[in-house]
């Protein structure tokens, strides 16, 4: 594998080492990069690249705040399947770059995380996403997740104020609990606007389909629906779509209003900058910390995106105003009485479910006001 | 030295002439690295380091050549009657999926009887899943490539329906996926590796193909009909069944993938099984020549490349698609260096050198 097995000549060697301006300490140093001790290594794997406009640009994000963060080194690996590849992945990052704290940043991660957290009990793991840590699991793993639909339900006040037809879009990717909760606020959202405010779902079916996604934002865009919002991981081609159809659009997981100039609202976004420094931190100050970590709003885990040109002082003020409701924790999007979208009483009324609620992990119904259904 | 070719003349070219290739492309791959930005011999010593290195790489490398060996026999050995079957993806899925029904059926058996059913049933379904490839090329005169390709979308969507209707397990709420088959019925690793059991059957697979396709009648007839099929009918060979068998045990090659990713790996059947194993053991099973045997070394030095990819991006700052660039780049050359064979005097007999494999040569 070295070329001078290959039969190239030693000048050939030192031309190409040249031209590639590099000098030869780096081919030496990497068996010493272990164990430069007390530096804080940070490993972080990715489902899909880094900069996909999404999900994972969200996580990478997080990573480089921590980047910046004095004595602490970070290695990543994007593109890693959710399979045994993800354990040799986490594997490889502990023992050839010492990292004692992983961020596993895929739902599919998981069950992986748990078998290698289980065989490196000194390394710190956490898991990005909707899971339950339970007595039993290591001790040395955790999860961390947002309540992205706060941001979506302020998300839809802007869209209720902005839309001309009261029609609104929603591409989704599989009508999973966290989609339903997110497009349920979002039309909440709107329909404190204008109560006959209307929200079409299409569920595509997969977490990456840019073809479909588009042809679900022609489609809707067709019907007449003037903002578009989603729940896939890389809103790239959605956004792009819809400001190439002239209609709003709202984001997810990232900003992407570089994608949109004209038509971007606002968007329900992860800070994961936030949440990722802390963990760093607390590590460093030798503090423990909860075995799942929730929040939203309040908690400084979501947020949305500046608002765009389109967005009008009226809809600014009141959105603010109910940012600043979620904030002081004065507000609860899901109280009763509440009907879903085939009529049939959900949350009946005097009663609400706080965000932290479990049982709105579980959502499997559509709120009034939703055309679609939950089977994709 | 019979393995590789007729002759030691033979065998020195059917070595020779992939390790040639194999250093011209690291020569072009080390050009691009540089372009890139990194420098060429620590991206050299890094993926030597992170797929060989240490016994922690070579597990990781042999971990993740384990599914390309089964996977890679099912482009292979069709390939010995002239077909090109690329369905080793769908295959995988459904003999999963039959894998986790098998083991669910099957609640109070014992864990042997449950591990013999799981592969059995793994087995089966793969080898019908790719024997419909061969079936509708046999009968219909239905490309087998196209067919092939596309069962590995309807693989795909069938278990999409499958997870998400029928097979569901309710408790795993946030990503559809079938019931578990049971932490007991899970086979575990090899005692003293990290590795699991599918690396024994990727290594058995492929060597009891290679005796079949080499060593039998049955792989002797094989081979008339991927040199000539009108020569082969002519000769009374059964082409129709050869297809057919040949087939079949390509898919169950396939399927057993399958069942070691389901009992030995996920325990339950998800989009998790959908990660491209199908695709590069067509890679794999290229570069070895369509020989089973070669299908080994071919698969560990791919899942090394795999292996270090990682070490690639955290240690060059290079991004993940630089490893698919290296195989595209192996694979090119590899291809491009196809009709070099039998044109070098140097493994020239006086005699005509016998052929090796399926390839049909000219005497020089």
């Amino acid at each position: 594998m070295i070329p001078g097995h290959c039969g190239i000549s030693r000048r050939a060697v030192l031309k190409m080492m040249a031209a590639a301006g590099a000098s030869t300490a780096t081919v030496s140093q990497w068996p010493r990069r272990a164990s430069s001790a007390s530096r804080l290594v940070v490993g972080a794997a990715y489902v899909g690249p880094k900069d996909d406009y999404g999900w994972n640009q969200g996580h990478a994000q997080g990573v480089t705040a921590v980047k910046k963060i004095d004595g602490v080194k970070v290695v990543e690996e994007e593109n890693v399947p959710e399979t045994v590849q993800v354990q040799k992945t986490m594997e490889s990052m502990i023992s050839l770059d010492g990292a004692s704290l992983i961020f596993a940043t895929s739902f599919g991660y998981w069950e992986h995380m748990l078998k290698v957290a289980a065989k490196y009990p000194k390394v710190q793991f956490l898991h990005g996403g909707p899971t339950v840590w339970k007595e039993g699991m290591p001790t040395n793993a955790g999860s961390y997740n947002g309540f992205i639909d706060e941001a979506q339900y302020i998300a839809g006040i802007v869209a209720g104020y902005t839309s001309k037809t009261g029609k609104f879009g929603f591409v989704g990717a599989k009508p999973y609990p966290a989609s339903l909760r997110n497009i349920n606020s979002f039309t909440l959202g709107a329909r404190t606007v204008n109560p006959k405010a209307m929200t079409q779902v299409i569920f595509t079916g997969d977490w990456v389909l840019p073809v479909k996604e588009a042809e679900a934002v022609n489609s809707l865009a067709d019907q007449g629906i003037d903002v578009v919002t989603c729940h896939v991981d890389s809103p790239k081609v959605v956004i792009e779509t819809a400001e190439k159809r002239g209609i709003f659009s709202s984001g997810y997981h990232v900003n992407q209003s570089t994608l949109a100039p004209k038509g971007y609202l606002t968007g329900a976004e992860w800070n994961w900058e936030k949440v990722y420094t802390d963990y760093v931190n607390w590590l460093r100050e030798g503090k423990s910390w909860p075995h799942m970590r929730r929040g939203g709003l309040r908690a400084g885990i979501v947020r949305n995106a500046p608002y765009g040109p389109a967005v009008s002082e009226k809809a600014r003020k009141q959105a603010d105003d109910a940012k600043a409701k979620f904030t002081d924790g004065s507000f609860v999007i899901y109280k009763g009485p509440m009907k879903d979208n085939t009529g049939k009483t959900v949350i009946p009324a005097g009663k609400s479910y706080d965000a932290t609620d479990i049982w709105l992990e579980s959502m499997d119904w559509l709120v009034d006001g939703v055309r679609g259904s939950t089977r994709s | 030295m019979r393995l590789l070719g007729g002759s030691p003349r033979g065998a020195a070219e059917a070595l020779t002439i992939p390790a040639g290739a194999l250093a011209v492309s690291l020569i072009l791959f080390g050009i691009f690295v540089a372009l890139a930005g990194a420098n060429p011999l620590g991206v050299y010593e890094t993926i030597y380091s992170g797929a060989f290195g240490s016994w922690f790489s070579w597990q990781n490398t042999l971990q993740r050549a384990t599914p390309l060996m089964l996977t890679a026999l099912c482009t292979a050995l069709p390939a010995r009657l002239g077909l090109v079957v690329i369905g080793a993806e769908g295959a995988l899925i459904i003999g999963a999926l039959a894998t986790v029904a098998i083991a669910s059926v099957l609640p109070g058996a014992s864990h042997w009887t449950v591990i013999t059913a799981m592969m059995l049933a793994g087995m089966s379904a793969g080898g019908l899943w790719v024997g419909l490839a061969g079936g509708l090329r046999y009968y219909r005169g239905v490309n087998e490539t196209i067919s092939s390709l596309l069962l590995n979308y309807i693989a795909i969507a069938l278990m999409n329906h499958l997870v998400g209707g029928p097979m569901r397990d309710p408790l795993v709420l946030h990503r559809p996926s079938s019931w578990h088959v049971g932490e007991r019925n899970m086979i575990g690793l090899i005692p003293g590796m990290d590795v699991h059991w599918g690396l024994v059957f990727g290594v058995v697979g492929c060597i009891v193909t290679y005796v079949l396709m080499q060593h039998t009648v049955f792989g002797f007839a094989a081979r008339i009909v991927g040199g000539n099929v009108r020569a082969a009918r002519m000769a009374g060979v059964p082409v129709g069944r050869l297809t057919l068998v040949t087939c079949l045990i390509a898919g169950a090659a396939a399927g057993l993938a399958g069942t070691t990713e389901i009992a030995a790996v996920h325990g339950r059947a998800s989009t998790s099984l959908v990660v491209g194993y199908g695709y590069t053991g067509i890679l794999v099973a290229f570069l070895a020549r369509q020989n089973p045997l070669a299908v080994i070394p071919v698969a560990i030095l791919l899942g090394g490349i795999d292996a270090a990819g990682g070490l690639l991006q955290r240690w060059h700052d290079l991004p993940d698609a630089t490893v698919h660039v290296m195989r595209g780049i192996i694979f090119l050359v590899i291809l491009a260096s196809e009709p070099v064979y039998g044109r070098l005097r140097v493994f020239q007999q006086s005699v005509v050198a016998p052929s090796n494999g399926a390839v049909p040569r000219e005497a020089a």
